[in-house]
């Protein structure tokens, strides 16, 4: 059942130092989150030609879901190696499937 | 809470402890006979398929009712048999086999069976209610979205619900394999067949979710006039085909590699001998479950793919054989040398290698694209699926069900009747379908009704139909073994085989806790190694406490039965829009149970360690 | 030892959400379901951009879609997603009241994206007859983005109602995993969203 917690005081303040160390870094991450979205709504309304802009939309959006994935949701932390195989092995099975709809349904 | 512990008597309380329960032991006997149960609806359609073919123009059935039944037959078979008896095995044997006292999530394991058995109810119902589906198990888009009546929104709703078990149960298995372990099994330590249950559990997650998007369109093209398939409005037929086979061929894997990691257990158990080549076996699981990714287009070469995408499909399907062939070899090389025990299990494992190999060497001849222009929708493709799925599932339930019947009953099923079931099944299997290749050469298409005479497909088709009533006398033999086990033979101990893993260091069938102390494992096949070193049993890594175990549950039931009905309200609300009432009425006992699952706590019960003392030892020899 | 004691420890873990074992198994297994709904979504925004030029008699994607909407749609997502993480922060320090509040802002920053998202599909069916059966882009674009809507109503449901059977008795190693894991499902919508977004909206305007 429940392990249960270490009543010392010291690991208890560096852990909660340690979270808000993580909060911080949250705060950060979002800040950036914030900023690459404006970059591809003004990428979109400045009317860069499309060749130029949908890679770039597409890796900010990669970039942008992988801060969600390691800061907000924690998968850079310890404990989520397993977390890891199965979001990769999704994400992988899920690019396949988008790489084929794009490629090879045709009329 | 002792009451868990007393016995319950009388004919309801039977009933309602099976409705309610979450015990994995249970819960397989429940998938067991279901699948049991549809396995033999199945034979019987396929018995009434090889009757209207067994002569040229036959109308024995109309041709109608024949698309139904080859529809029937193939669904039936892949979802509503091979998966309820892949879960059975894997229910009863994975937590015995990592040394778990239950699953990671008892009751999300009954709801999953319970919207199995749902799904597979509504799809039977079809039979009664206007006609089955008639569109092909594949039911490729246009022709599943445009077929009349209700047979195709059957298939729909029944698929999506079962399939949302299977969704289920595979999230149970990996989180139970990944986080239940005993002390000392270590991933490296695990039974093959527990390996073979993880790979199919991650298999299971990541190929039905493209299935429940690939029904819901269908789904919503049949019902709400969504415009996914309809040419005229710009919708494209191919996303089915994609859709489907992004799925479909993965299942094909599921089916299988369970039956693989049974086999390895099998061939290491009567051989008397460790698995030869454990890490590359394992290696070779992973290997096929990966690549069964990325294969799906090989079920799609005449579609007109484009050469490049024929070409790579073409060759990361056969490189597939390698994987398998490392298993066929490492399975025969267990054999070498080792004292063999010819049991029914081993009979039925020993008749798979070379059934399967030939299975192995159509798939190849069917990957190379070029030729498969030759032999798509032909019988040699019925051939060789049959050659896979009959040779290597079904022949691997029957090993399985053999070896382990002992640890879910008790009893060992009788040697003699197991035997003769498997000689008739063995051979009618070969005279059924090593025919039907040379059948699909000659130009035999796939699922047409009927065939003229004088075109020397009489003679291979009649053949064909005496080996299936051969295929019918073994299974029924089988199903008489097992009554007859039930009544004559006598209660055997908890080891009968002379076992290597985990699950034989307890009694059989093992009480509701399975270890009363759980054991430490000290390497592969742990319980082999403390028969090595004299000992009679596991030496356990705790000492004996109160173990904690989960409540019954009806509220699993109570879901499933909510997306039954409500399964009906989406069928029949395209005729007259009163139906919906069905639908709101189903949803809301669905929702209204996940919500009472949600804010009612059940904290399950403690089994205290004075009533597991009074309860008998751990080992039983 | 009875349940009381061992879910209400004197001195809560910092990690409340793995400190059982039911509470391991939860995290892990709705991260291998999140893995699940990531093929699900894949499948859904292949089905879209394998359709999303066939609008048959409806206008097209850059005619219709404005980014006024979305941008604040995506702004309030985004926002929501870190007033969660916020939650989360307050649960590991074991205080309750502030995790409740900041739930709170999260449902109420959810409930709007919701109801811009209501507004533009009506704006839609109205302004330019476009709808679920009016092409198969039409179908495309409701079902995929229908999906998300409908993952956001059911995570505000989940989250509302978490927290109402929770409000009396505050934190404990019972229900922090469920509250963990509702709000790993609230960050999983909004990873969808950031897709949906890029290809849907800003790819379509950009076409």
């Amino acid at each position: 059942m429940a392990n249960n917690t270490n009543s010392a005081n010291k690991p208890v303040d560096f852990k909660k130092k340690h979270s808000k160390e993580e909060m911080k870094q949250q705060v950060i991450t979002f800040a950036l989150m914030i900023m690459f979205t404006l970059v591809a709504f003004g990428l979109v309304l400045a009317e860069v030609t499309s060749f130029f802009v949908i890679p770039i939309l597409i890796i900010l959006a990669i970039v942008q879901v992988l801060f969600q994935l390691y800061y907000f949701m924690h998968m850079k932390n310890k404990g989520h190696s397993m977390v890891s195989v199965m979001m990769f092995g999704g994400i992988s099975i899920g690019i396949l499937t988008i790489i084929t709809f794009t490629t090879i349904i045709w009329w | 809470m002792s009451t868990a512990l007393a016995q319950k008597r009388g004919l309801g309380a039977a009933i309602w402890d099976y409705l309610t329960t979450v015990d994995h032991k249970k819960i397989a006997q429940l998938y067991l006979v279901s699948g049991g149960i549809f396995f033999l609806i199945g034979g019987l359609e396929a018995m009434l398929i090889r009757i209207q073919l067994m002569q040229p123009n036959s109308d024995f059935i109309s041709a109608g009712l024949y698309n139904e039944m080859i529809t029937m037959h193939g669904t039936t078979m892949i979802f509503l048999a091979a998966m309820p008896l892949i879960f059975a095995l894997m229910n009863a044997v994975v937590p015995l086999q990592i040394g778990a006292r239950d699953v990671a999530f008892p009751f999300l394991n009954s709801l999953g069976f319970w919207l199995f058995l749902a799904g597979g109810l509504i799809l039977n119902c079809s039979w009664f209610l206007g006609g089955a589906p008639d569109a092909g198990w594949t039911a490729y888009a246009p022709l599943s979205a445009t077929s009349p009546g209700h047979g195709v929104d059957y298939y729909v709703i029944g698929l999506q619900i079962s399939g949302a078990g299977t969704l289920i149960g595979g999230i149970n298995f990996l989180v139970t394999i990944v986080n239940m372990r005993a002390p000392g099994m270590s991933y490296m330590r695990m039974p093959l067949f527990t390996w073979a249950s993880f790979v199919t559990s991650n298999l299971i997650l990541f190929a039905f979710p493209a299935l429940t998007v690939g029904l819901f369109l269908l789904m919503f093209d049949r019902m709400f006039g969504s415009a996914f398939f309809d040419v005229g409005l710009g919708g494209n037929a191919i996303i089915w085909e994609h859709l489907f086979w992004i799925f479909g061929h993965p299942e094909v894997y599921i089916l299988i590699l369970p039956v693989f990691g049974a086999f390895s257990d099998i061939f290491s158990t009567f051989s008397t001998k460790r698995l030869f080549g454990y890490s590359a076996m394992v290696f070779a699981t992973v290997l096929i479950g990966f690549l069964g990714f990325m294969v799906w287009a090989h079920h799609m070469f005449t579609t007109g793919l484009g050469p490049v995408a024929n070409s790579i499909f073409a060759v990361s399907t056969m490189a597939i054989a390698v994987p398998t062939g490392i298993k066929i070899f490492n399975w025969l090389f267990t054999m070498w040398g080792g004292k063999i025990r010819m049991t029914s299990a081993m009979l039925w494992s020993i008749a798979f290698i070379p059934t399967f190999t030939i299975g192995g060497m159509t798939g190849v001849m069917l990957a190379a694209a070029a030729a498969d222009y030759q032999y798509h929708d032909t019988y040699f493709v019925v051939a060789h699926f049959h050659y896979v799925i009959v040779g290597g599932v079904v022949f691997g339930f029957f090993a399985a069900l053999h070896y382990w019947w002992p640890k879910m009953f008790g009893k060992v099923l009788n040697e003699k009747l197991g035997k003769l079931a498997f000689w008739p099944f063995f051979i009618g299997f070969h005279l059924t379908f090593f025919i039907q290749h040379f059948l699909g050469l000659m130009g035999m298409p796939r699922r047409y009704w009927t065939y003229q005479e004088g075109q020397g497909l009489d003679l291979g088709n009649l053949i064909s139909t005496v080996g299936a009533f051969l295929m019918a006398i073994g299974t029924l033999i089988f199903v008489y073994n097992v009554i007859y086990t039930a009544m004559k033979e006598k209660k055997v101990s908890g080891d009968p085989w002379d076992g290597r893993t985990l699950e034989w260091s307890i009694p059989s069938p093992p009480p509701f806790y399975n270890f009363k102390q759980t054991p430490l494992v000290r390497g592969l096949d742990p319980l082999w190694i403390e028969k090595q070193d004299g000992k009679t049993g596991m030496t356990p890594a705790e000492p004996l406490g109160d173990i904690h175990m989960p409540n019954g549950s009806f509220l699993p039931f109570l879901m499933s039965l909510g997306l039954f009905i409500a399964g009906f309200g989406f069928i029949y609300q395209v005729d007259h829009k009163g139906w919906l009432a069905l639908v709101f009425i189903g949803m809301g006992i669905t929702l209204g149970s996940m919500l009472t699952r949600s804010l009612k706590d059940d904290l399950g019960y403690h089994v205290h360690k004075e009533e597991l003392e009074e309860g008998g030892g751990n080992h039983e020899s | 030892m009875s349940h009381d004691d061992v879910l209400n420890p004197k001195e809560m873990p910092h990690e409340p959400e793995k400190a059982t074992h039911e509470g391991q198994n939860k995290f892990l297994g709705f991260w291998f379901f999140l893995g699940g709904e990531t093929v699900l979504f894949a499948s859904l925004f292949g089905t879209y951009l394998a359709l999303n030029e066939s609008n048959a008699q409806d206008p097209t994607r850059s005619e219709m879609f404005g980014l006024e909407l979305v941008f604040i749609m995506t702004m309030l997502l985004l926002t929501s997603s870190l007033t969660s993480v916020y939650a989360m922060y307050h649960m590991k320090n074991n205080d309750f009241k502030k995790m409740q509040t900041w739930l709170a802002i999260t449902v109420f920053l959810g409930l709007g994206f919701l109801g811009f998202e209501i507004y533009e599909f009506t704006h839609y069916i109205h302004e330019y007859e476009f709808t679920f059966q009016s092409s198969a882009m039409g179908s495309a674009f409701y079902t995929l983005v229908g999906f998300h809507g409908g993952h956001v109503l059911f995570g505000l449901l989940w989250i509302t109602s978490l927290m109402l059977r929770n409000a009396k008795r505050g934190l404990n190693l019972y229900n922090a995993p469920k509250f963990y894991v509702a709000s790993l499902y609230w960050h999983f919508i909004d990873v969808v969203w950031v897709f949906i977004f890029t290809v849907v909206y800003l790819m379509g305007k950009v076409g």
